[in-house]
């Protein structure tokens, strides 16, 4: 059993790939906050006068809130007041070809291997850049103009578009929703805005690539994803942060809005720095993301791989109003060294017939701390709801921990819930019974943890779902032996 | 002679937890035979078998094994797998959530690789299977589970015959194959083993009982007593100990454990 302890303590001993800082200038508001810095950011972006009011009004909701305690994981206390609520890369391009972007700015996506160069020859993916805040290169927008698709900065939207923002900007996730909520609806720098028109089925798959670049500076993404109805979009997010001795403060928030027969898939891929082995630095996750499929016989689908942030805290969630509408939660949450992460979801049916499904994996190793906590919360009026719920966990050496925590409300009689859960552990003979048939064990480490997440995979898009195998492997790398 | 050997291990000691089993073992084998070890439980016989597949936890304390020129004891598990030594485990292990097929091409393919060989494609592969299966009866379907999930024991064993089949060891050691298997099951598991007998492989059959070796025909037997073999012999040896029981070897070593554990 000691070499097994042994084995798996190696596990943990992985440098953080992408622990590398670009040397871009930003242009930063100093730290603190107050009604001048909301108004400031405002200011610099040259948004409409209601945004500027819809993030006073957070702010002042926000100074009476106080921050959440409940989750399944401990960390000091947030400074607010320590933190920069703006940082904007100087070198602000306005390009018409990726050529022209900062070659600073393309060699650090180039590290994180997701050049836009390849992007666009690989798949056809359309990839919005956003580098500490700003979209700086954004492609295809030419090609999605034709379907009378918008997809651009959130900046660019609320100038450009402001109606469809001030229709449905705060009607999934209020600005009251909740205290990280909120703050993002004060200082939410910028993000991402995607408008399907009725009847679009969206020609690829959209993509964002977040990543967190200048010291001390709170990342406040807001991404806003419209689909009309009859339409089909399929978003993909992705993300990596250098490597940080403090920690940093990420409080998104995504909503997505699904009219009748309208389909959203969204996905992410996560593996900002998660600290070191001793659990210093890496990245406070706290994202408040929800879907409401407001439409009849609408669809939306979270499906996410966690696998970096010291803390992740997250709840993709699907309000399903709607009758016949569809939610769906595919996740993959890894914790290893000191992570801690406390993720799952919300299903809240209230249209007639509506359907849920939720499978989630959390892994655990090292001195991790997994815990899914999820709702399913089926109303009176959701009468023929159904709901089938998966929870496994699997542990990986003897210093880790797995928690569930599922609540069920029903309140009608004619629904049906299920809920399956399994806890495993990657044994030291299912690791030797692999090596006696040839396989390594960091191999063997791979296959088991791979077909224990395979569920999960196979709903993400191909590229992505080898990005994250990828991903896996290398957060467990040097796991064994 | 200069005969090659396939197998060569002199007076090996080993132990657990500062515990020794193994007191002392020299065995020899060399392509084409098939030797069976016999003895009581506890006797060292599972131990065996783990040190030679280079099991963690084990001590060596005295003595070398070498296999097929070189020191196997200085080889990883997996070195010594991908050189051709295979272990149809006593217990095969399952795990969940990886498919067996999946499985079984990852291990075809680690041993091809370190034997020069190209790796093969899944049509390749599935021909291969396809061919295998049917020597050991078993259901194809088995193929699409997670490996050894839902399998009832006989399938289980069957199953590491089955990889045997295709991963095409040159040493073969058997671990208490036939334990927990009915007489149906055992035939057809003998049958597949005394099919995958060639003049450049061999086998190393671990039992506690004789009536493997009813099915399985040994070329040599040894009887492993108190960590050390106590009598070797030709394929009467164990019939010979079926009649008479291990208290008749037992003299030989008058280790109280010994008895104890043939009695």
């Amino acid at each position: 059993m000691s070499t097994a302890i042994a084995t798996i303590e190696e596990f943990v001993n992985t440098e953080y790939k992408y622990g590398f800082v670009s040397d871009i200038e930003t242009e930063s508001l100093p730290p603190g906050l107050n009604e001048d810095v909301v108004r400031a950011i405002s200011a610099k972006k040259g948004e409409p006068e209601f945004l500027l009011d819809w993030r006073l009004k957070a702010y002042r909701h926000w100074l009476t809130m106080t921050e959440p305690r409940w989750q399944k994981a401990t960390y000091p206390p947030i400074d607010y007041q320590s933190i920069s609520y703006f940082a904007a890369p100087k070198k602000r391009p306005q390009l018409s070809s990726l050529d022209e972007v900062d070659p600073e700015l393309r060699r650090t996506f180039e590290k994180l291997g997701i050049s836009l160069d390849e992007q666009k020859r690989l798949a056809g993916v359309a990839v919005d850049a956003v580098m500490d805040s700003v979209s700086v290169a954004t492609t295809f927008q030419k090609d999605l103009e034709k379907h009378g698709i918008i997809f651009c900065s959130f900046s660019e939207a609320a100038r450009k578009h402001p109606d469809l923002v001030e229709k449905y900007l705060g009607s999934v996730v209020p600005l009251t929703d909740n205290f990280f909520a909120t703050l993002n609806s004060a200082v939410f720098s910028d993000g991402s805005f995607c408008y399907v028109p009725r009847g679009v089925r969206c020609p690829m798959e959209l993509s964002t690539y977040f990543r967190i670049n200048a010291k001390n500076t709170g990342q406040f993404e807001r991404t806003l994803i419209i689909a009309e109805e009859g339409s089909y979009v399929s978003y993909l997010e992705g993300c990596t942060a250098p490597m940080r001795d403090e920690n940093q403060l990420h409080a998104a928030v995504v909503e997505l809005i699904a009219l009748d027969g309208a389909e959203i898939k969204y996905s992410t891929v996560q593996n900002w720095y998660p600290g070191d082995r001793e659990g210093r630095g890496g990245i406070y996750n706290f994202v408040t993301k929800r879907g409401l499929c407001k439409g009849r016989r609408s669809k939306i689908s979270w499906t996410q791989v966690e696998t970096g942030s010291a803390i992740t805290w997250k709840y993709p969630s699907c309000v399903l109003l709607g009758d016949d509408s569809v939610g769906e939660f595919y996740s993959v949450a890894l914790t290893n060294h000191r992570q801690q992460a406390d993720t799952g979801t919300k299903m809240v049916h209230v249209g007639r017939n509506t359907r849920s499904t939720i499978v989630s994996k959390g892994i655990a190793a090292g001195r991790g701390q997994n815990t899914y906590r999820g709702l399913v919360k089926i109303q009176k009026s959701a009468t023929g709801a159904r709901n089938f719920s998966q929870c496994d966990s699997l542990l990986i050496g003897d210093q880790c921990g797995a928690h569930t925590f599922p609540y069920i409300e029903v309140r009608n009689t004619s629904s049906q819930v299920e809920h399956e859960a399994t806890t495993s552990k990657i044994g030291e003979d299912q690791i030797f019974y692999c090596n006696q048939r040839g396989i390594s064990k960091q191999d063997a480490v791979n296959l088991i943890v791979n077909g224990f997440c395979k569920e999960v995979f196979r709903e993400l898009p191909m590229e992505f779902a080898v990005e994250a195998q990828k991903l896996l492997g290398v957060s467990l790398e040097g796991s064994v032996g | 002679m200069s005969m090659e050997t396939i197998l060569e291990i002199q007076d090996l000691h080993a132990g657990v937890d500062g515990k020794a089993i193994l007191k002392g073992i020299s065995l020899t084998i060399h392509p084409g035979e098939v030797h069976a070890i016999m003895g009581p439980n506890g006797s060292g016989k599972s131990t065996l078998a783990a040190v030679l597949a280079g099991r963690e936890g084990y001590t060596i304390s005295a003595g070398t094994v070498r296999y097929c020129g070189q020191d196997l004891l200085e080889l990883d598990p997996e070195e010594r797998a991908r050189a051709g030594l295979f272990l149809a485990f006593q217990y095969p292990v399952e795990i969940p959530g990886v498919n067996s097929t999946y499985f079984l091409k990852a291990a075809l393919n680690e041993i091809r690789k370190a034997r020069g060989l190209p790796e093969l494609d899944a049509m390749e592969f599935l021909h291969l299977v396809r061919e295998k299966i049917k020597l050991l009866e078993l259901d194809e379907n088995l193929l699409k589970r997670a490996v050894n999930v839902g399998f009832s024991g006989g399938e289980k064993k069957r199953n590491e015959i089955f990889q045997m089949a295709v991963l095409e060891p040159r040493l073969a050691v058997l671990d208490e194959t036939d334990s927990g298997l009915d007489i149906d099951a055992l035939r057809v598991v003998a049958n597949g083993v005394n099919k995958l007998k060639r003049p450049d492989n061999a086998q190393l059959v671990i039992t506690h009982y004789q009536r493997l070796l009813d099915y399985i025909v040994p070329d040599f037997v040894h009887v492993l007593c108190d960590g050390r073999i106590v009598k070797s012999g030709g394929k009467d040896l164990a019939l010979e100990l079926e009649a008479k029981g291990y208290d008749w070897i037992m003299g030989c070593s008058a280790s109280p454990e010994c008895v104890a554990a043939a009695t």
